[in-house]
């Protein structure tokens, strides 16, 4: 069980300027796009603890990326740096004029972390696409994560193109996060049965203080829905209203937010509530009362036995054995 | 602390107060509804006959006027269009009157006026841009010299206040959220002292003008609206009433009756206005209608699994045990109140019941027979 409380180590790195503070600052330290604007330079490293699904720990370490720090990063501090790295997140400025130097710098990286880590995850996200075009964002997106590709060496990356003003945010950094959650699969299983009992056309897990998708699992006629950035624009329109409801109420946005919500519209239902400590879940059923009073009602008592197995130290209740939590939704129906 | 408790569905006076066209000969909606408009806005009965006899203009009409740059366009981008604030920076300056149809709970009209179009020059025909008018919104921009357009205003004001005296006259300071809070109240006093002054030596007291605070960063812009709106409502006391008397019963903190489209509210309980209350609900009414654009896709495989209520009802418990409760109630209105009660969770079918009483008085008050309507179901959802 020592996977359980490891602390992983993220990197995030790229030019300065390009977005890193303002990026870490909207999805862990609930700003809002308009906020990042009082962030100064980062100077040197800055490290962060950000408590991810409870026995997950996220070691961030955002590195300032003024070519003087880049160098003394690459030299002095190389091993100190770029070794026991889970994940180096690198962050492309779509408007760079210099394209050919940040990809030289971003080589230079990917080399040092072949040296001391090399089964490091690499994401890279083309950062700030809300000022180009519409039309062309697509293309040149794709242009340059070829490009980005191109320089990679071995490893094989994941690139994001992002923008801090809308969903394409959570979309990458749920990608990243759900690459690096230890027992993602039981959890799966677990929700796939559960769906499958209460007729859901989709289940979506959200970490409760991020809002980030932790994972989803959909009913055949929930595949067909026509919106595929749903689960991060939810991210998004929750998000946005934590921070009305923490305004309007005198608190911090980390504390403020739903408890439970209660949907009904004639084309479907929808329940929101807290599931373990850390997460939040999300049902959509079809329309009915019935069928949804109940699908709530099972919620709350698979909810139960989450928390009982939490109680008995199991961490968040979901490094469960995994016959273990289907069953408790199986009394119920 | 009122408890919930349920209310006895007699509505007593509330429902007897429908207008009398509901016995009248069949008539269209869209007659009934200009004439519920025109009486209410107490215009007088030549009046009435005449824009009847000129359907096409006869909806009440809201004129957004100003000197050019001072943000007409931008208002009427954000409340009726939900554009996003920022991207107005990018609105071309308009050169002809912008006339917009909007289709709601009350169909009006809004023209967006050129600053730099002379209307009072003999050339134009004042009846034309001035028959029928509900609302004049001058919008000031408070962030620039404003005696040219307080000038200009009163020039207005008492050009038409000869032929229409009552048109309601309603001003916007706007782009407030650029200047401090300390002097935001200078200016507001400033140019309230300087119209009013100026109409009284020209000898007209008591002028029907109003003022707002407004930008569009924020939710000042919409409740400003809300304000103007809710004059050309004809049966806003009776809707008053109805809120009041359920919002008592049922221990809602506020209750407002929110136009879904716009995020205006028509009426709401005669409560003070609690800003804090406002956004919340105004933001939870874009949380539903957000997350209803995401899952409301047709598909044949998508099937009910029981009975329900054909229209859309949602509430949500927040952190502090307040709780936001919504329900629609037509195809373009819905009731959001916000329950600072922690019981209320526990009485919530009552609440709920309470709340349908609500919708049947509320559609009785409008004497439109929204039955119609219910063949589109998706009410929360429309654009």
């Amino acid at each position: 069980m020592d996977m359980r409380k490891k602390k992983r180590k993220v990197l995030l790195m790229g030019k300065s300027g390009s977005g890193k503070s303002s990026m870490r600052s909207i999805i862990f330290s609930n700003y809002v796009a308009k906020d990042v604007r009082r962030l100064g330079a980062t100077i040197d490293v800055e490290h962060s603890h950000v408590k991810f699904m409870g026995n997950l720990t996220l070691n961030l370490w955002d590195c300032g990326g003024q070519d003087a720090f880049m160098e003394t990063y690459l030299a002095s501090q190389r091993g100190n740096i770029f070794s026991d790295v889970a994940v180096l997140i690198y962050v492309f400025d779509i408007e760079s004029r210099e394209v050919e130097r940040d990809l030289d710098t971003y080589n230079a990286i990917i080399n040092a972390l072949k040296e001391y880590s090399p089964n490091a995850y690499v994401f890279c996200l083309v950062h700030k696409l809300d000022l180009i075009q519409a039309e062309h964002r697509q293309r040149i997106y794709e242009e340059r994560s070829a490009l980005i590709r191109s320089r990679s060496e071995h490893f094989s990356i994941d690139t994001f193109g992002s923008s801090i003003w809308d969903q394409s945010l959570y979309k990458a950094w749920a990608g990243i996060v759900h690459k690096l959650i230890p027992n993602l699969t039981v959890i799966e299983r677990f929700l796939q049965a559960f769906s499958k009992r209460i007729d859901a056309e989709e289940v979506i897990l959200f970490e409760r203080s991020t809002f980030l998708t932790v994972t989803s699992v959909s009913s055949e006629v929930g595949d067909l829905n026509p919106i595929y950035d749903r689960h991060e624009r939810l991210s998004n329109i929750m998000k946005a209203f934590k921070h009305c409801a923490a305004r309007n109420t005198h608190t911090t946005p980390a504390s403020a937010g739903f408890v439970v919500m209660h949907t009904k519209t004639p084309q479907f239902n929808v329940f929101l509530g807290r599931f373990t400590d850390n997460t939040y879940i999300f049902l959509v059923v079809p329309p009915g009362e019935a069928a949804y009073n109940c699908a709530v009602l099972n919620t709350m008592l698979a909810r139960e036995g989450f928390s009982k197995a939490a109680a008995t130290g199991h961490g968040d209740g979901f490094p469960l054995p995994a016959a273990e939590s289907p069953d408790n939704s199986n009394g119920t129906h | 602390m009122e408890l919930p408790r349920r209310i006895e569905p007699g509505w007593g006076s509330a429902s007897k107060q429908s207008p009398s066209e509901n016995t009248a000969a069949p008539k269209s909606d869209a007659r009934l509804m200009l004439e519920n408009i025109l009486q209410g806005t107490t215009q007088s009965m030549e009046q009435s006959a005449e824009s009847a006899n000129q359907p096409q203009d006869a909806k009440p009409r809201l004129m957004l006027m100003g000197l050019r740059r001072s943000g007409k366009s931008s208002i009427a981008s954000v409340v009726f269009h939900k554009m996003p604030p920022n991207e107005t920076l990018f609105l071309e300056s308009t050169t002809r009157i912008q006339k917009d149809s909007i289709h709601s709970f009350m169909d009006f009209q809004v023209w967006d006026f050129p600053g730099q179009l002379e209307y009072l020059e003999p050339s134009f025909d004042l009846e034309s841009i001035f028959g029928s008018l509900g609302a004049l919104v001058w919008v000031i921009d408070a962030q620039d010299d404003y005696m040219e357009s307080v000038a200009r205003l009163n020039r207005t004001i008492l050009t038409v206040q000869q032929y229409y005296p009552n048109i309601n006259i309603e001003v916007f300071i706007h782009k407030v959220d650029g200047i401090t809070d300390e002097y935001r109240t200078d200016t507001f006093q400033d140019i309230v002292q300087l119209i009013s002054d100026e109409l009284s030596d020209a000898g007209y007291e008591n002028a029907p003008v109003h003022y707002y605070l407004t930008s569009i960063y924020d939710y000042s812009v919409f409740e400003a609206f809300s304000k103007v709106i809710q004059k050309l409502i004809p049966n806003l006391s009776t809707l008053e009433n109805l809120i009041n008397t359920l919002s008592n019963n049922c221990g809602f903190e506020k209750t407002y009756l929110f136009d879904v489209l716009s995020k205006i509210y028509i009426a709401s309980d005669t409560r003070p206005v609690d800003m804090s209350c406002y956004e919340m609900c105004s933001d939870y009414i874009d949380v539903i209608v957000d997350i209803s654009e995401l899952y409301s896709w047709d598909h044949p495989d998508r099937k009910a699994k029981g009975e329900q209520n054909q229209e859309a009802e949602s509430h949500a418990v927040l952190h502090d045990d307040t709780m936001i409760h919504l329900m629609e109630m037509n195809k373009y209105l819905c009731l959001v109140s916000v329950i600072r009660n922690p019981e209320s969770k526990d009485k919530k079918g009552l609440i709920d019941m309470n709340c349908r009483t609500f919708q049947e008085a509320l559609n009785d008050v409008f004497s439109r027979s929204w039955e119609q309507d219910q063949e589109e179901p998706g009410v929360v959802t429309e654009e």
